[in-house]
């Protein structure tokens, strides 16, 4: 109990670090953090259910007043923004890669891409797609098509989850929890 | 740490989170039934002037809040400027500055601390049904004392890459930031364990 309590805590604390810290720029200049890449590691390290606790965690300390949100941005106007069903899709996100990471048993490296990609993007996209149709009154196709560009830099962090994922397997495997 | 709170005092710190919470709520729900571009023009000058009631740096502190918005703002007016119906390009954009000016209006006058208060009284009741609130506080606390040492921690890795090379790939420091992490854990989660353990409040 008191692993799974601390453990939340600290790898909700870990999104907030990699949405600050390394910062890449994609080729045509669309700067991305590793934020969406702690969601995807909170689910393929953590499992489902934690890992979903500490992305949920961090999106509800985030709206309650802590600028952690990559740019410094924090606060409940995050809720009525164009970017509320990104918000909202960061657990849900982190859940399904969980779910899908211990249910897809082939090697890690493999379960971790496949489980990153229907969490850290499907699963992401879908609500994020919806909230921004919604909040700027536009089809949802228009809607994907604003965010399209941040798609190829959510690719790339699916790539480097699966190796980031393994790396830790190979060091510590008892610590990856999806595989426990 | 950076704060979204606003240093000075004004009116809205004396009503109570809870109350402005709901009031945010109400308002939010209000301001998306709202069609009529006068109106939301009207609605507009109003949160103006509430902003500027608590003096130019309180204003200016909104504004700030307000700007990761612009591109936004800029998208939809040349979207409804090319399909020439600017009319309805103004009502979303206006409508969508409100609501957020609104809630950032909440945030920057209420304290952390009040709102994870809030938080855990919504939570009450799943005390009836058994489920414990305790861990959350405690875990709450621990995200909050682990995010400066991790932002540091993560710092310190990053310069000692750039240090030994010359590749600017900062992924490269996730792997023993995220292993760093899992011990971390571990070490906290055996200390507290020697210190009666995160149910202990309930069950003693």
């Amino acid at each position: 109990m008191e692993r799974s309590t601390v453990l939340i805590a600290v790898f909700a604390a870990l999104i907030a670090a990699l949405g600050l810290v390394p910062k890449f720029t994609l080729a045509f200049g669309v700067p991305i953090t590793a934020q969406s890449l702690g969601i995807m590691l909170c689910g393929t390290v953590l499992g489902a259910k934690r890992g979903g606790a500490a992305a949920l965690l961090f999106i509800v300390l985030t709206l309650a007043g802590l600028p952690l949100l990559a740019g410094g941005r924090g606060g409940l106007g995050l809720l009525s923004g164009p970017s509320v069903g990104f918000i909202i899709g960061f657990p849900i996100a982190a859940f399904v890669t969980g779910w899908v990471m211990e249910r897809v048993k082939t090697n890690v490296l493999t379960s971790s891409f496949i489980a990153s990609f229907m969490g850290g993007v499907i699963a992401l996209y879908i609500p994020g797609v919806i909230g921004m149709a919604l909040v700027l009154d536009k089809p949802f196709v228009a809607a994907f098509g604003l965010v399209s560009a941040f798609v190829i830099g959510d690719l790339v962090k699916v790539v480097i989850c699966g190796f980031v994922t393994q790396a830790i397997y190979r060091a510590q495997p008892d610590k990856v929890l999806s595989r426990a | 740490m950076l704060t979204l709170t606003v240093p000075q005092k004004t009116i809205f710190h004396k009503i109570s989170a809870g109350q402005k919470l709901l009031a945010l709520c109400v308002i939010s729900t209000a301001l998306f039934q709202i069609k009529s571009l006068i109106v939301l023009a009207c609605l507009t000058c109003a949160v103006v002037a509430l902003y500027l009631s608590q003096g130019f740096s309180f204003a200016k502190f909104g504004a700030r809040m307000l700007w990761p918005l612009w591109p936004f703002v800029l998208i939809i007016g040349i979207y409804h400027g090319i399909t020439n119906d600017i009319g309805v390009g103004c009502e979303i954009i206006l409508r969508m500055l409100i609501t957020v000016a609104f809630a950032n209006m909440v945030t920057m006058t209420t304290s952390l601390n009040d709102m994870i208060d809030v938080l855990l009284r919504l939570l009450r009741p799943l005390n009836w049904i058994g489920i414990s609130t305790k861990p959350l506080a405690l875990t709450i606390a621990l995200f909050i004392r682990f995010i400066p040492s991790l932002i540091e921690r993560g710092i310190t890795m990053h310069a000692a890459l750039r240090a030994r090379s010359r590749g600017k790939s900062g992924w490269r420091i996730v792997v023993p930031l995220t292993l760093s992490v899992l011990n971390d854990a571990d070490h906290v989660a055996n200390a507290l364990r020697a210190r009666g353990g995160v149910w202990t409040n309930d069950e003693g």
